[in-house]
């Protein structure tokens, strides 16, 4: 099975970390994995702002650097699901199609198409799981708790297989982070309360550590708590299921 | 309240000066959120509920000039005078019209939202006509001289001892009286007297239905009922976009309407208006204002589906952190954000990117609009008419020069974590938005391409 | 009563330049391609234990129920809450006895601003809602049961269905009325900080008889 890796752009440049654990993790379980290494950016920033019309060269790039694999997979809900959603291109539209529905986000990888079982990984902490809105509401990788429907957790069911892993409550299992791409700027005051509301609730619960799926919130959390000078770490779900020594 | 010309990301950040004030409204409407949850959630057929009320409003957007045509025969066989409205002026016209017939200058009004966006109290008011606003919620913003921060409760941002003083000023309570009971009960006889007295009486309009010509009005209160039904002459107000096809419609949205907006089965009273009461006048203003234009719309259309339940308001995060008067429209939160660019993109320019695209309100919208995709549809069209700052022009021709060059992107992105690493006040200081509340992440010596090309090439 | 109140179908068409036209022809050309209406039938109650689920629904809205053998039961409840000097209306001939003011149909209804209690019949109940369907015949003045103080209806146990979709169905057929209601408990309020407070512009208390 042949992977091609996509990382986003802020993972790339900020959070090498996740992006290494994705590709230890896609390898032991089995994967033949490839960075291509002229990827940069998906396009969402520019699309969520209005600029779509901006985006027909990072569609380009995007689908000749993953033309090819069996899947493509990312350690993000929210990059994926604008591939999914958005990927387009009048010259090549088969290809883009084709990619359309090969690209995953990584959770949603390991539990529908690699079908995992088991992990070797243990992470003795409190750990409190930040349910990424692009991913949980935009790719369905979890229940919503506004609808009538029987709950599930791709993530979660990932993060039970951890040894010594506990999950903590929430007063609001899935309110949005606020970091919205651009929004994290441009409306800065309720960006901000928002990343405070959310971390305070895990604070509240007792986490030691906050994970997801999507980088860009946990990094909006972490700047929070960095602020506050808090112990509590933000961490991608692909470090502590990959078997993050710490 | 004027809030002239200024946009959402400013007037929010004025809301978010005041902490405690955020966290009692956020935490306020969340609760309610939680009461429509609990609700809902005893219905194991809401989401079948859902979806069939969707698809009934897919067949009446479809079929509206019938459905338009069949409702005013049906209602004008009953008695009922039908007038058609193509805007809000005309709209106003016509009720300032209807008033002035009856030679009085003063009406009581219950609510509704497609008066507020016609402005029509002030339209009357220049003209010589006191309206009273009998929802108490109303009521309570009309004192303040305010327009209403949310569809189903008006003064959800008033505290009780703002009321209080309200009333103490306007109403003759004595003052520091804040017990919800006490004013409840002062509003009660206030209105009361106003009942009895207005001679015109003016509803909204929840539901109306083509087949049979008759139209619902949902209250707890009972203040609609009792205007109407003591009142000479009844106008009804509505955009034509309220229509149901058939009257056993009804059974699926009265279940989803009251559930959605305040957790409650159903309201106190549904009131089924069909034909005038003996001696009495019933008048239906059916009123366009936009709505036809915005049915044109392909990507936006599914906005008139909407039933002006306020689930969406309830759950936006933005919403319950910015507050209705944010939005500087009448109907504000997500459902706002969709309807009003169609009206002025100008004005209203600012609303779609008030929202991160959580896709909550989606969600939560008993007749399933596809809010948040519209919200992101709207930023495309708003910036391709224009309506986009410069700065923001300029950042996103950067930002793509920069994306579509995996050279210039990689050279960008090791230069800005060196100026990070060594010169940290670049951008730790406040001209960067991100700054105000929130440490820059710490910039790693290598970038994760770099990582592989040194260890795995 | 002036010339100017009676209804009227002579008016004439309003509309500054045919706004009536104008906006048909912009609907008409604007409107997507017809989508089909979707089958409602499948939408249906559960029958069991209406009776039960009725009264805690009606209860935990603010509402009162009895569950009553007979009209003497009823009038011996309202005997036992409310005063002689209380000002009652009732339609219902088996419970004249509760007042001694005879109901006398009036076009106005400002003069019942002060009755206290109104008893009148409903059609029936819907279970999950604690709603009583109620339609103008039944009320003498479509301003009664909103400007008593108090408001009493009586329903039969066999009449109560367990949800709006019933309650359609049931006067698909029984649509001649001119005005029509459905009542779920007293009047009420949360405007205030989300404080519920019961009795707003209508009744400040209301109270279903279940007739056995």
């Amino acid at each position: 099975m042949r992977v091609g890796l996509f990382i986003p752009c802020y993972v790339d440049q900020f959070y090498p970390n996740a992006a290494i654990a994705t590709l230890q993790l896609l390898e032991k379980l089995g994967c033949e994995v490839v960075y291509p290494q002229n990827q940069t950016c998906c396009g969402q920033p520019m699309a969520n702002s209005g600029f779509e019309h901006l985006t027909h060269g990072c569609n380009e790039l995007f689908i000749k650097n993953f033309d090819g694999f069996d899947y493509i997979v990312a350690p993000s809900g929210s990059c994926v699901l604008h591939v999914r959603d958005h990927l387009h291109d009048e010259h090549q539209e088969a290809k883009a199609e084709n990619i359309r529905n090969k690209v995953y986000e990584l959770t949603t990888f390991l539990t529908d198409i690699l079908k995992v079982e088991s992990l070797p990984a243990r992470f003795p902490h409190k750990v409190g799981v930040h349910q990424s809105c692009h991913g949980q509401r935009g790719l369905k990788i979890s229940s919503m708790s506004e609808l009538v429907a029987p709950s599930f957790s791709k993530p979660g069911s990932l993060l039970n297989m951890v040894k010594d892993i506990e999950l903590i409550e929430l007063n609001r299992i899935d309110e949005c982070c606020g970091f919205g791409g651009t929004f994290c700027v441009a409306e800065e005051a309720v960006s901000s309360k928002m990343g405070k509301d959310r971390v305070a609730d895990h604070l509240q619960h007792g986490a030691e550590y906050i994970t997801g799926v999507d980088m860009s919130c946990l990094m909006h959390m972490e700047g929070i708590l960095k602020r506050q000078g808090s112990n509590v770490k933000v961490m991608h779900i692909a470090e502590i299921l990959n078997g993050v020594e710490n | 309240m004027n809030t002239g010309e200024k946009e959402h990301a400013e007037l929010a950040d004025v809301f978010n000066k005041d902490e405690a004030r955020v966290n009692w409204h956020d935490e306020t409407l969340w609760w309610i959120r939680a009461k429509r949850d609990r609700s809902v959630h005893q219905l194991p057929e809401w989401e079948d509920l859902r979806e069939t009320a969707s698809k009934i409003k897919f067949n009446v957007l479809s079929n509206l000039g019938t459905y338009l045509e069949q409702f005013e025969a049906q209602a004008k066989a009953n008695g009922i005078t039908v007038h058609w409205a193509a805007d809000a002026k005309e709209h106003n016209e016509i009720v300032h019209r209807l008033i002035s017939e009856q030679g009085v200058t003063q009406m009581v009004k219950s609510k509704s939202m497609l008066t507020e966006e016609c402005h029509l109290n002030e339209y009357l008011a220049e003209h010589g006509i006191e309206v009273i606003d009998s929802d108490l919620g109303e009521r309570i913003v009309q004192l303040a001289k305010e327009p209403p921060s949310h569809i189903v409760l008006p003064c959800i941002h008033k505290k009780k001892e703002e009321i209080g003083d309200l009333f103490h000023m306007y109403l003759g309570t004595p003052s520091n009286m804040s017990d919800p009971q006490f004013l409840t009960e002062t509003a009660r006889q206030h209105l009361r007297e106003t009942f009895l007295t207005r001679k015109v009486a003016l509803t909204g309009v929840n539901f109306a239905v083509a087949e049979t010509g008759e139209f619902v009005v949902c209250t707890n209160e009972g203040n609609a009922d009792m205007g109407a039904h003591l009142a000479n002459v009844h106008i009804a107000c509505m955009g034509i976009e309220k229509l149901i096809p058939q009257r056993k419609h009804l059974g699926v949205f009265l279940r989803l309407l009251t559930r959605s907006a305040t957790g409650q089965p159903i309201t106190t009273y549904s009131s089924h208006f069909k034909k005038p009461r003996e001696g009495q006048q019933m008048h239906i203003v059916l009123v366009d204002n936009g709505r036809s234009v915005q049915l044109g719309r392909e990507d936006f259309r599914n906005s008139l589906k909407c039933i002006r339940c306020g689930a969406c308001m309830n759950t936006c995060p933005v919403y319950r952190r910015s507050g209705g008067h944010s939005y500087h429209n009448a109907v504000a939160g997500p459902i706002g954000s969709i309807l009003a660019p169609n009206l002025d993109m100008r004005q209203y320019a600012d609303l779609p990117f008030a929202s991160t695209l959580c896709g909550s309100c989606s969600n939560v919208c008993p007749v399933k609009i596809d809010i948040h995709d519209q919200l992101y549809k709207w930023r495309q069209v708003l910036v391709k008419e224009g309506y986009a700052p410069t700065a923001k022009k300029i950042g996103m021709q950067v930002m793509t020069t920069t994306l579509n060059s995996p050279g210039i992107y990689r050279t960008a992105g090791k230069l800005g974590r060196i100026v990070m690493r060594l010169a940290p006040f670049a951008v730790n200081n406040g001209l960067n938005p991100w700054y105000k509340h929130r440490d820059m992440p710490t910039p790693p010596k290598e970038s994760f391409g770099e990582w592989y090309k040194k260890n795995r090439k | 009563m002036s010339e100017n109140t009676q209804a009227t179908n002579q008016l004439p068409l309003q509309g500054a330049g045919g706004s009536r036209e104008k906006i048909l022809a912009a609907v008409k050309q604007n409107q997507p391609e017809p989508m089909e209406l979707p089958d409602i039938a499948f939408l249906k109650g559960d029958p069991e234990g209406v009776i039960e689920k009725y009264s805690t629904t009606l209860t935990n809205v603010g509402g009162k129920v009895y569950r009553v053998s007979g009209y003497d039961e009823i009038a011996r409840i309202v005997k036992e809450i409310y005063k002689p000097e209380d000002r009652i209306l009732t339609l219902i001939p088996e419970l004249s006895g509760i007042t001694n003011e005879a109901f006398q149909p009036s076009l106005t209804a400002h003069h019942w601003e002060n009755v206290d209690l109104a008893v009148i019949r409903g059609h029936f109940g819907v279970a999950e809602n604690g709603a009583v369907w109620v339609t103008e015949e039944l009320m003498g003045h479509r301003a009664l049961p909103f400007i008593t103080q108090y408001l009493a209806i009586v329903i039969k146990a066999e009449d109560i269905v367990p949800t709006m979709h019933e309650a359609y169905i049931r006067t698909a057929d029984k649509t001649s009325y001119g005005y029509g209601v459905f009542i779920a408990g007293p009047s009420k309020t949360a405007d205030i900080e989300q404080s519920l407070v019961i009795g707003a512009h209508g009744p400040r208390g209301m109270t279903v008889f279940i007739l056995d």
